[in-house]
């Protein structure tokens, strides 16, 4: 059975003044999402990903169409939906480990059991000496690793990243996918991952897929079969190569698409 | 060298603090022993000095100052009491704001001090006087200022709480206010200097204690001496306040600061 179904969601914009056009920023969209999938959503800038992890997240409302998840409809953002933003959203007044830690206090968990759930996810996600670290003294690649410790902290039933590794540069960001991959390897948790990167959409991914320019459909739906675990040597294997020039030519329509508007 | 915003060192800074009041008394000094300016209208800083010194043994100056710090105070914890709640409220819900910001904005713009005579006749020259000027003159700008900070808080972080599984309340009790809570002491500290000003002009009017009754009665024997040395009490009490509050926000949000 499917775990998240996504049934006809389409979201168009009001007009921001008088007189102009709505935007359609998805067009009516399906997609459903098996148990432990780890699956990226692929696809220019402005093509309505944010969006339609958003409306996941139940941070926004679908304009027609619904979500089910274990095929309860969401209607409201809540903790089984955990997701890891493109920004930095770490709360500044708080420490890694009472970051990690601020879902369990709003389920009402013992001080003590919190502490030893952060401590042990500091550990996972490679933080341990920095427990105690306000998030402006990390730098962009830890504070999306406590962000990512935040969430596996309240063991959702499915995650959800926003680019969150949009803003770090190249050693930092394939350091941070493949403590994700070792997390997703051992957790096995659905994950829906948005990115603009091709490379990072393989490497991670058992299922890619690719949306077209804004309005954002679904273009295409491929599967990746490269066994797990995965080392990162297999960014040069010739399988992993096809499918990036699969994935490239199919992008760059699209792009060149977007760009004409 | 002077560069724009180019730091200068610690000890520099104060250095050049200090060397502001050494030429504004130089300056003072000049301008009343070298006699430019007549005695009756300006003291000298030395009889300033020693004015100030009777005032404090002779006069129980100190009992003055005690009176309208505790006036100030006193006003201002009222004032701070009712504002932050309600500003925090005004912040997070749109419908409370829409009910009191329009009220609010008129009142702050009721100059406290005309207010004096009306107090006088609901609530006599008394204490409670006193204190209902600087809870009228503050606490309007406290509602404004802390709604408008409150409901500034990034929506990033109110998104992220909601999907770590916070209700309105923890919302309200673990984000909006923890994030607010430096700037709404910075308010406190900018509001308590206001407040100053406030008491002194209700001191002036219908008083028989505090800094500015003595302003007023020293006035009368144009003992500008005293008056001098009453506003000087005024700026460092001001100083040390302020001092103290930021001394209280580096200690409780050493997050804002790091
Ligand atoms: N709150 C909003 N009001 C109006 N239009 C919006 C709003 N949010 C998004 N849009 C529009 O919807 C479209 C899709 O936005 P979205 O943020 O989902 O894109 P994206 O695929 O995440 O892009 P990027 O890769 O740059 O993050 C854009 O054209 C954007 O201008
Ligand atoms: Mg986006």
């Amino acid at each position: 059975m499917s775990k998240l179904v996504i049934e006809n969601v389409s979201r168009v914009f009001p007009p921001s003044h008088k007189g102009g056009q709505p935007t359609r920023a998805l067009e009516p969209t399906s997609l459903a999402i098996a148990d432990n999938d780890f699956i990226t959503i692929l696809g220019p800038s402005g093509c309505g990903k944010s969006t339609l992890l958003r409306i996941v997240a139940g941070l926004d409302h679908a304009t027609a169409g619904q979500v089910l998840l274990d095929g309860a409809e969401v209607k409201a953002p809540g903790p089984d939906r955990g997701m890891v933003f493109q920004s930095y959203t770490l709360f500044p007044w708080l420490t890694v480990a009472q970051n990690i830690a601020f879902g369990l206090r709003e389920r009402g968990l013992p001080e003590a059991e919190r502490l030893k759930i952060a401590q042990d996810w500091c550990q996972r996600v490679g933080l341990k000496g920095f427990e105690k670290h306000f998030p402006k003294q990390l730098s962009g690649g830890m504070q999306q690793r406590t962000a990512i410790a935040r969430v596996l902290a309240n063991n959702p039933k499915i995650m959800l990243l926003d680019e969150p590794f949009g803003a770090l540069d190249n050693q930092t960001r394939a350091l941070m996918q493949e403590t994700l991959l070792e997390i997703w390897e051992r957790e096995r948790k659905t994950v829906m991952f948005v990115t603009h990167d091709i490379e990072e959409s393989i490497f991670l991914a058992s299922r890619v897929v690719v949306m077209s320019a804004r309005p954002g459909r679904i273009k295409a739906d491929i599967r990746v079969d490269l066994p797990y675990p995965r080392h990162y040597t297999v960014k040069t294997s010739p399988a992993f190569s096809d499918l990036k020039a699969q994935l490239t030519e199919l992008i760059r329509v699209e792009a060149q698409t977007a760009a004409a508007h | 060298m002077l560069r724009p915003l180019q730091p200068v060192s610690s000890a520099a800074r104060v250095g050049l603090g200090i060397l502001f009041f050494v030429v504004f008394v130089a300056v003072w000094a000049w301008a009343t022993f070298g006699g430019y300016v007549t005695r009756t209208f300006l003291a000298d800083p030395l009889t300033m000095v020693r004015e100030g010194y009777e005032l404090l043994v002779k006069h129980g100056f100190l009992y003055d100052i005690g009176m309208t710090i505790w006036r100030v105070v006193g006003g201002f914890v009222l004032a701070a009491l009712v504002a932050v709640p309600l500003g925090i409220l005004m912040g997070t819900y749109r419908a409370v704001e829409a009910f009191f910001e329009p009220f609010v904005s008129f009142a702050r713009y009721l100059p406290a001090s005309a207010f004096i005579p009306l107090l006088i006749l609901w609530a006599g020259i008394g204490e409670t006087q006193k204190l209902l000027v600087i809870f009228i003159g503050s606490v309007f700008q406290l509602i404004l200022m802390v709604a408008v900070t409150v409901a500034g808080t990034r929506r990033d972080l109110v998104e992220a709480a909601y999907t770590l599984g916070a209700k309105d309340w923890g919302i309200i009790a673990r984000v909006l206010i923890p994030s607010s809570a430096p700037a709404i002491a910075e308010i406190l500290r900018l509001v308590l200097g206001w407040a100053w000003t406030y008491v002194i002009v209700a001191e002036l009017i219908g008083s028989s204690s505090g800094i500015g009754h003595m302003i007023v009665d020293s006035q009368a024997l144009l003992n500008t001496g005293q008056i001098i040395f009453g506003i000087i009490i005024i700026g460092l009490i001001g100083l040390v306040s302020d001092f103290l509050f930021k001394l209280a926000n580096r200690w409780l949000f050493p997050w804002s600061l790091v």
